[in-house]
């Protein structure tokens, strides 16, 4: 094979404008479900028209939460479980950004369940994108909140006997505006609801269901990659709008997707400068000015009087 | 380091009459802090509160955030929001905050972060004062890293550090932390907030450069320091992560990039010490007996050595408003000249521990600790300067 | 220098009289003051207490030690913070709601009827600025002029009226009983 045809990969590869390209290859396993997502949320970016320099991306850690590191925007790699924290203060501290929380199961909904739920609360304006694979993969296949009841993993060596979050409902019920789940077969609609909900103002919640080979596939004895998206292709069930209350998913069970909730209401940001704009009149303004306008404005201030002198 | 006028939207010019809650949160106002995220903790919420009024009209934004580590979190994001960021809380908080501390420090993140001492631990004594954080100020997250504690000892003091956290912060790129306490923080005295054009506030060292050469750190600096910022939404694509990293932002897991980025965070305050500690010594020349104490403590302190004075006792008094980086160059430069150091501390012997390394066992060093809840009696500290003496 | 408690229950605006007192004597007095107060479950109901250490130089100790005045504006205050009060020191205590032991000299006593005049008055929330008035008098703490101009922020603007005559009846029943205590003949006269 002739090594110099690959020699503008880098540059010739179609995702060149979205990912980090010397950072490739990635980390993740062959069959892994997060590198369709990640594509699927390339192609919602494109689509959406957005100023890629106004959208920054928020990632926790683990396998998913390694996204950040890998696309071409404003990014952040931050704590375990801590994404959307960080994210709530991007976006507050500068409210002109799209914010996109691009995380794991484990990583939004265990050790991060509380931000998950607050945000989902105050509407707060960000897509938050799940990749949920029912597996801590970076730390090697334990329980997450998700894993379906009997499935087996490396803390539940005999089965899992806990019950499982199921996130949609979860979202719905504490506040979220934009509620879909796709697997990760449906690589159009997984685009088509990412870009729908950076389009949405408010909490918006896509949550992919997803294989992890190595993991989770093999200790359960369900095969390789493509065996998880025959699965999925057997058993994922188009509902949109169904009642997020009947959306569990049971070990190997069917997986209902489609877009669950779409509504709109104010957001945290919303409700802050409308209420402050009540409160204290045309005085109010988020932020103010910044120092170099400050100085820009003393500056013109200072020349007029200067020229109103001369002119006197 | 580019110094500004405060901008007087966030300057509350006059003498109050204070608490150091208050003075905090008017100091970080004076210092240019528009962001603020909290959870309310006795007896820190005052400082929070205080915030939430007084920010609409200065242009800011405070949030109540769900706990402290979402709170420590929403200001890394702030700050490279493009604000100036600060928290407050006690305690069983500011263990929270320990995790995200350290990813501040690895991602040079500037923020402020003042702990109103309560006594621990656990919940412990929640509305009675101690200073048994300190050396948690310091070790608290894990890793190897540093950070600036500025440690005031009264509400006049808890406005002038908030600003001076500030611009520390600014300069080094670091979380600078206010280790107050209950004492300080519930006290009411005169506050004196000078016009804004009297309060000197470092701007954030922006990158000017052109867009797709932005590099979030610098680590090949003489002198460590860091390299400027940018907010998001500029165009430059940055990358930040709490791994170890390269001057891109990138993950690098070795040896030889851990050795680079380490030591960075680290120099950068250990070379610079000189630089960042501030103090107040007093009557050190003849002293035979100094007393070295931060906080509260050191104003019971200077009562103890006025005391020894009148019994004809040569003793001095060091107070400490930078715990961190320790003032190790003078304290060493003091038990190589006195017979003794007496350190109160409202807690059971930290910053001692510190004195007593530096002194190397040139002269005597004498705790004078407690359980918490309470600040000295001045007696105790004289008892333990005669004793010392002898 | 001079240390002082303020106390009664929670509700007689208690704080609200060391913070009044304390801006007045370090903003407009020239002199310094440090304001402590009891924090918790007992500032809001029960027995509550406010200090406020006075002095010509910087405050160093921040706490009450021994105090020279009491202020005591409910029984379970008196109880329990006149025994501490210092040899010769000055106890003032609301007439009308504390009953006191027997005097035996080892404190000046001033009592005054705070309550019933704040009431005459139109309100018995006022019965601290008829404290802080008499308190004004007897102690010569703090001047009327500093206290007046401490006022505005710490007392909701449509009721300052209200609270400086609470504190001049106040101030005038101090100066009437020392006037009367230094020549009781001519009082009587």
């Amino acid at each position: 094979m002739n090594v110099n045809a690959n020699a503008n990969f880098a540059q010739d590869n179609p995702m060149s404008q979205f990912l980090r390209m010397e950072r490739m290859p990635h980390i993740w396993c062959p069959g892994c479900g997060i590198g369709i997502v990640v594509t699927a949320f390339a192609e919602a970016i494109k689509k959406s028209g957005l100023d890629l320099d106004k959208v920054a991306i928020v990632s926790g850690i683990g396998c998913t939460g390694r996204t950040a590191g890998y696309v071409k925007l404003d990014s952040f790699h931050s704590t375990h479980g801590r994404a959307i924290p960080l994210a709530t203060g991007l976006k507050l501290a500068n409210p002109e950004m799209k914010v996109v929380v691009f995380s794991g199961d484990g990583d939004l909904t265990g050790i991060g369940g509380n931000h998950f739920i607050h945000a989902a609360r105050r509407n707060m304006d960000l897509t938050v994108v799940c990749v949920n694979n029912f597996t801590y993969g970076m730390t090697g296949g334990q329980v997450t909140p998700t894993t379906p009841h009997t499935a087996n993993a490396s803390t539940t060596p005999f089965g899992n006997y806990e019950y499982p979050f199921s996130l949609p409902f979860l979202a719905d019920a504490c506040g979220a505006t934009y509620v879909a789940r796709w697997t990760s077969l449906h690589a159009r609609q997984i685009s088509a609801s990412i870009k729908e909900a950076l389009n949405h103002r408010g909490f918006s919640f896509i949550e992919v269901i997803a294989p992890c080979t190595t993991l989770y596939q093999r200790r359960n004895r369900l095969g390789d990659g493509l065996d998880a998206l025959e699965y999925y292709q057997n058993d994922a069930e188009i509902v949109h709008d169904i009642d997020t209350r009947l959306v569990d998913i049971d070990y190997q069970g069917k997986i209902k997707v489609g877009k669950f909730v779409h509504k709109e209401k104010p957001t945290y940001l919303d409700n802050v400068n409308q209420h402050y704009a009540n409160v204290l009149g045309d005085e109010y303004q988020l932020y103010g000015k910044t120092t170099p306008e400050r100085e820009a404005e003393a500056k013109a201030k200072a020349e007029a009087e200067a020229a109103a002198k001369g002119a006197v | 380091m580019r110094k500004v006028k405060a901008d007087p939207k966030g300057v509350l010019e006059g003498p109050h009459f204070m608490d150091g809650d208050h003075a905090l949160a008017e100091g970080a106002l004076a210092a240019g802090c528009r962001f603020f995220a909290g959870y309310p903790i006795t007896p820190s919420t005052e400082t929070a509160e205080r915030f939430a009024e007084r920010c609409p009209e200065a242009g800011g934004l405070f949030i109540q955030m769900e706990d402290e580590i979402a709170s420590i979190a929403a200001l890394i994001g702030g700050a490279w929001g493009g604000q100036k960021v600060m928290t407050v809380t006690s305690g069983p908080g500011f263990s929270l905050m320990m995790e995200n501390l350290g990813l501040a420090c690895m991602t040079e993140t500037p923020m402020v972060i003042a702990n109103v001492q309560r006594g621990g631990p656990s919940t412990g004594l929640p509305t009675l004062t101690a200073q048994q954080e300190m050396m948690q100020a310091r070790w608290g997250s894990h890793g190897d890293y540093r950070v600036i504690a500025l440690v005031p000892d009264s509400p006049q003091e808890c406005f002038d550090l908030a600003i001076e956290a500030f611009n520390l912060s600014e300069t080094y790129r670091v979380p600078v932390l206010i280790m107050t306490d209950e004492t300080v923080g519930h006290m009411h005295e005169k506050v004196v907030i000078p016009p804004a054009d009297k309060i000197e506030v470092v701007e954030r060292n922006w990158y000017t450069g052109p867009k797709g050469e932005y590099k979030p750190y610098k680590f090949g600096d003489k002198n460590y320091m860091p390299g400027p910022m940018v907010k998001v939404g500029d165009g430059h694509r940055f990358h930040i992560t709490g791994l170890v990293h390269d001057e891109r932002g990138y993950p690098q897991a070795t040896v030889e990039a851990g050795k680079i980025n380490i030591t960075h965070i680290i120099e950068k305050i250990d070379s610079n010490r000189d630089k960042i500690v501030r103090f107040e010594a007093d009557q050190l020349d003849d002293a035979e007996v100094v007393v070295v104490s931060y906080g509260i403590t050191s104003r019971i302190a200077i009562k103890a050595v006025m005391d020894a004075r009148k019994q004809g006792i040569k003793t001095g008094n060091f107070r400490m408003i930078t715990a961190w980086p320790f003032p190790e160059k003078q304290i060493r430069e003091i038990a190589s000249k006195v017979k003794a150091i007496v350190v109160p501390e409202i807690n059971y012997g930290q910053m001692v521990m510190e004195v007593e390394r530096l002194a190397a066992g040139k002269c005597k060093v004498v705790s004078v600790n407690s359980t918490g809840g309470a600040v000295h009696d001045p007696k105790e500290i004289l008892a333990a300067i005669k004793e010392a003496r002898s | 220098m001079m240390e002082v408690r303020f106390s009664g229950f929670g509700g007689q605006g208690i704080v609200r009289c060391a913070l009044i007192t304390g801006k007045a004597i370090s903003l407009y007095d020239d002199k310094f003051a440090t304001m402590t107060q009891s924090f918790g479950p007992e500032a809001r109901g029960g027995a509550c207490s406010s200090q406020l250490v006075v002095s010509e130089t910087r405050v160093l100790y921040p706490y009450v030690t021994v105090p020279g005045v009491l202020v005591a504006l409910s029984q379970e205050a008196y109880n329990k913070y006149e025994p501490e009060l210092g040899n010769g020191g000055i106890l003032i205590v609301e007439q009308d709601l504390v009953k006191q032991k027997p005097d035996t000299g080892r404190v000046q006593i001033f009592p005054v009827p705070a309550t019933r005049f704040a009431e005459e008055l139109g309100n018995r929330l006022f019965a601290n600025l008829v404290v802080i008035g008499f308190f004004a008098a007897v102690t010569k703490c703090v001047t009327p002029d500093a206290v007046k101009k401490a006022l505005p922020e710490l007392v909701p603007g449509r009721f300052l009226k209200a609270n400086i005559q609470a504190f001049d009846k106040g101030y005038a029943f101090g100066n009437d009983m020392l006037a009367e205590r230094a020549s009781p003949k001519e009082a009587v006269a």
